[in-house]
Formats: C-alpha cells, sequence, structure tokens
C-alpha cells in the first residue's frame, strides 16, 4: 500500500530560506524538529523568523518526540481535484504533536477508512527521491 | 477571543471609536453591473471587466469619464491600465487593490469607501473580471514534468503531501467541524438545495432551472472527503463592477442609494492563505469574527437587526461557520441552523444568498454577493426579502476577509 506517485509528473519541491532550511536538513537525515524560541520556550511551526508570543529572533531547532495523534484529515478521491502527480486516493491529514505544534503531511500506508480524528501516529520518513525525503506518518498503539 | 497560542486575548490593539468612522451613512453603492455568467464568455477577462464597469455606471446614471477612482483584486489579471486604456479614462486619480482571492470581494468598497470619505475620489469603480471556467481554474492543478520548487514556505508546506486545491483545504476544516460539533452531510445538504432554489428563480444564474433534491446532493460525486461537488461552488466566466461615491452625491443620481453602515476587513493570526491548520481552532473562522466585531462596532448594528445576508460560499459549510462568526447563532450550532433549510429560504429568520450565491448563481469572486445585497436593498432581487432595511454581504473565507453592512438610503 501507501501513496502511488504518478511517473513523470514529480512532486513540486519544498522551498527552503532562512527561516526553514533546519527543518528540512534535519528531515533529510531522518530527524523531525521545531523551531524553539531561546527566550520564551515557545514552538511554533511552521518555522519563521520572529517568536510571535515575545518577539525575540533567537531560535534554536528542538527535537521532536516524533508522536502525535489525527487532528483532521480529507480523503483525495476525485483526480482532477487533485495532485495529478498523485494517484487518487490518497490522504492528507492534520497531525497535532505532543509537542504542541500541527503538521501537514501523509499517512504512510492507512487509507482513509482506517484512520480517525485522534488516531495516535508517529513519523517515519519517506524517502520519495534523491533530492526528496518527506516526513510522513503511520499508526501506532495507543 | 482569547488564543491559547499566544496566551493573549484580542482584539488588543486601540481602535479608533466608532464616532470617528467617517465612512457610515456617508458613502454609498450606486451602481452595480455584471456580464452574463457562462462557461465560456468567448472573450478576454479585460474586456468582461470593461463590460461590467460601463453597465454598472450606466446603472448609477453617470458617464464614463466620470470614473475617478479604480479598486481592483490583487489576484485580477486586468490591471488599471488595461481599464484606463479601454476605457479612455482621463481622471483617475486613485487606484489599488486588494489582496486575498476572494477575501477582497468587499475589502474593494472599503478602500473605495476611504477614498471616497476622505475627498480623494468622487465616484469609484469596483470589479473583478475572470475567466474561471473556460481560463485558469482553481480547482485544477497544473502537472509539470519537471522537477519544479515550491513558490514559498507555504506551498512548500502543503504541495509535496498532494494538499493542493481548495476544496480540499476547506475539507480539513469541514472534517474538523463535523467532529467538533456533530455536523452532518444533510445540513449542509440543505445550505446547496436552498442556494438552488434561490437560482432557479433567477434567470441570470448559472443554475437557473436545475433544482436539486437533497437526495441529489447526497448523490452527487465526493471530489475531496467529506465535500461533495454539490458542496462546491460553480466556476464562472463573466464580471461584475460596484461604483461607490458618496451619499451626498447619491442623491441626484438614478437609483435608490445602499447606503453604507460599516465596511471592514478580518485578519486572523497564524493564519494562511486556505490552509491555517496550526492554529487553535480550525473549526471556525477568526478572520470573519474580527471583521464581523468590527462591523457591529462601526455600525452600531445587531446581528439580530439584519433582514437579508449574502455569505461568501465557495463551499457549503462556510455558511454555517459563518452563522456563527456574525454571531447569528452560537458557536457549532450553525449547522443546525441550516438544517432543513428554511431558517436560510425566503420567510426564515435570515434569508441567504439570495441569488443563489456561489454555489448556484456564479462564482466571481464574492462580487455577484455585493450586487445582490444591493438588490435586496433597491427591492429588485429576483428572491425579495420584504422591507430590507438592512443587508449583510461577506468576502472570501480561510483567508483575510472582509464584510459590508448595507442600508436603504
Ligand atoms: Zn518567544
Amino acid at each position: 500500500m501507501g501513496m502511488e506517485y504518478i511517473e513523470g509528473i514529480p512532486l513540486l519541491r519544498p522551498y527552503t530560506d532562512y527561516d526553514n532550511k533546519g527543518f528540512w536538513d534535519a528531515v533529510r537525515e531522518h530527524r523531525l524538529v521545531f523551531q524553539r524560541c531561546r527566550e520564551c520556550g515557545l514552538i511554533v511551526h511552521r518555522p519563521r523568523p520572529m517568536c510571535p508570543r515575545c518577539l525575540s529572533t533567537e531560535r534554536e531547532w528542538a527535537p521532536s518526540e516524533g508522536k502525535g495523534r489525527i487532528y483532521s484529515y480529507v480523503d483525495f478521491v476525485y483526480q482532477n481535484a487533485s495532485y495529478p502527480g498523485i494517484k487518487v486516493p490518497y490522504v492528507v491529514v492534520v497531525v497535532e504533536m505532543v509537542e504542541g505544534v500541527r503538521m501537514i503531511s501523509n499517512m504512510m500506508d492507512e487509507t482513509a477508512e482506517e484512520i480517525y480524528v485522534g488516531m495516535p501516529v508517529e513519523v517515519v520518513f519517506d524517502d520519495i527521491a534523491e533530492d526528496l525525503t518527506l516526513p510522513k506518518f503511520r499508526k501506532i498503539q495507543d | 477571543m482569547f488564543d491559547p497560542y499566544l496566551a493573549r486575548r484580542y482584539p488588543t490593539a486601540a481602535r479608533p471609536s466608532a464616532d470617528a468612522y467617517r465612512i457610515k451613512d456617508n458613502v454609498a453603492i450606486v451602481g452595480i453591473g455584471q456580464t452574463e455568467f457562462s462557461k465560456n464568455s468567448g472573450r478576454s477577462e479585460v474586456q468582461l471587466a470593461c463590460e461590467a464597469i460601463e453597465a454598472a455606471v450606466e446603472d448609477a446614471g453617470l458617464k464614463t469619464e466620470q470614473i475617478d477612482g479604480l479598486v481592483k483584486f490583487a489576484i485580477d489579471y486586468t490591471d488599471e491600465m488595461h481599464v484606463v486604456s479601454n476605457l479612455g479614462l482621463t481622471d483617475v486619480a486613485y487606484f489599488g487593490e486588494c489582496g486575498w482571492g476572494g477575501g477582497a470581494s468587499c475589502a474593494t468598497i472599503l478602500h473605495a469607501a476611504v477614498a471616497v470619505a476622505t475627498g480623494v475620489a468622487n465616484y469609484v469603480v469596483c470589479y473583478r473580471g475572470m475567466n474561471e471556467r473556460s481560463g485558469r481554474r482553481y480547482g485544477r492543478v497544473p502537472g509539470a514534468a519537471m522537477v519544479m520548487t515550491a513558490p514559498n514556505d507555504h506551498f512548500g508546506s502543503l504541495m509535496p503531501y498532494g494538499f493542493a486545491t481548495p476544496p480540499s483545504w476547506v475539507a480539513m476544516f469541514t472534517t474538523r467541524y463535523m467532529h467538533e460539533f456533530g455536523a452532518t452531510p444533510e445540513q449542509l445538504g440543505a445550505v446547496s438545495v436552498v442556494l438552488r432554489e434561490y437560482a432557479c428563480r433567477n434567470p441570470n444564474a448559472m443554475f437557473y432551472g436545475r433544482p436539486i433534491t437533497l437526495e441529489d446532493y447526497m448523490a452527487s460525486r465526493m471530489v475531496v472527503w467529506p465535500l461533495r461537488l454539490y458542496d462546491c461552488c460553480v466556476d464562472t466566466d463573466g464580471a461584475v463592477a460596484i461604483v461607490v461615491t458618496s451619499t451626498e452625491r447619491a442623491r441626484d443620481l438614478k437609483q435608490r442609494p445602499a447606503v453604507l453602515l460599516g465596511a471592514t476587513q478580518g485578519i486572523g493570526t497564524q493564519g494562511e492563505m486556505m490552509t491555517s491548520v496550526y492554529r487553535p481552532i480550525i473549526s471556525g473562522l477568526p478572520e470573519s469574527w474580527y471583521a464581523a466585531e468590527e462591523l457591529w462596532r462601526v455600525s452600531g448594528v445587531k446581528p439580530e437587526d439584519v433582514d437579508v445576508a449574502q455569505f461568501y460560499d465557495a463551499f457549503t459549510p462556510l455558511i454555517p461557520m459563518q452563522l456563527e462568526e456574525y454571531g447569528f447563532c452560537g458557536r457549532g450550532e450553525g449547522a443546525a441552523f441550516c438544517e432543513g433549510g428554511d431558517r436560510i429560504r425566503l420567510g426564515g429568520e435570515l434569508p441567504c444568498n439570495t441569488s443563489g450565491g456561489h454555489l448556484s448563481e456564479a462564482y466571481i469572486h464574492g462580487m455577484n454577493l455585493i450586487s445582490e445585497g444591493v438588490r435586496q436593498i433597491r427591492g429588485t432581487s429576483t428572491s425579495q426579502v420584504e422591507n430590507v432595511e438592512l443587508s449583510l454581504v461577506t468576502g472570501g473565507l480561510g483567508v483575510p476577509t472582509s464584510a459590508v453592512l448595507l442600508r436603504a438610503g
């Protein structure tokens, strides 16, 4: 199982900039990190230059436990309303991590029928192409 | 609204007093114009925009050369130079654009009103022209044959996962909305059915003459679960233009003016373009709450005083969510409000989207909703609510948004 990619239509690659480079560099090494404010400790995702709570620009990369729960999800079932490079059906999930932040991602194997809001998950890394690794999720025991 | 993410209560900023709000009662919508709505206009977006502007100017009883201000959508490819060149305008002294797709709709009226209220311009035209059906469709993502990088971190955090289209973005909020409040497909379906009823009374609507039942809704194709085809708006070719001037000048013009009680914008913290999944609550629309709070504050009106509403309805769940954010019902009660449809039908508590809205009249990025809000004030809607004093229109959702409240002049 898992997502089926359509050959000849590559996935759009993540955009890296000053603010998010550390996130994607870690993903490539199969590590999940989130931006943490050095002043007040607030963890945010997506990465950004300034802490919205204390306005500090001093930030660091905090390792994530890699665990969370499905917060919401959608099932792409109609190809014309989907990403052309991925065969339907496929699921996109929002995972609420134990660190409190949320991530947009995919399930590694599970289909829409197998998942539910609140389902416990952990991160896995999918090496899709030479230059593309994505953090995805799989079901774990509660 | 308390934001647990920031541990702060909003709004925090000191706002000008409502007495200082110079738009109220002093600015009015005096002209509305549109092209036909179709699947294939057969002409350029520039031409559509200029035709709608001419129609709006004519409707107002003005001459085209009297236009001295233009406000466009940032997303609109027809820029001011096109309009000025085609319509031969020589006195345009104020122009600008509003961002965030359909979130710009009522914002264009606000920006026009600011110019009018401060003496920068006399007759400002707001417009939107789009070949959204025959040209670039928002729901379709072009697949490239080569490896490409996303244009920014926002898309770079969505697209690699295939989280690619507007229905899927709204579907993500909808799953959560249904989970938290027990909203049902039948409740969303009632919105779709009622708006189609309105469209069937409106000869200009894309779906005129094509009624649907709740059974048709339930049987319609799943697009991105939990949203079906009939949860989605109708891609349209067409244009709409609106003329804004002072209430004083409006007295010498052709139409009964739709006087502005308020025009406001709202933007939420931790937001993104339609994918604000990172903020504490995603089963609501904080931007709408901001726009609403400001609207009630500057106008001095309460939600229960409103006679008719045109809610931005690119997808069905946005109507129940806005009913909540604008204060017509409590949090989580919007879907139940729509159940069966009677409360949003003619004669109901709050008739909604009386031209058929984006779901069934046309999708002109909120501008056709403003026209309908004005028609309700004039008494010329094909689904006219009796004795309309106050008419509400809202802008695009899941993005920084806007709203206007009109009164009979
Ligand atoms: Zn901080």
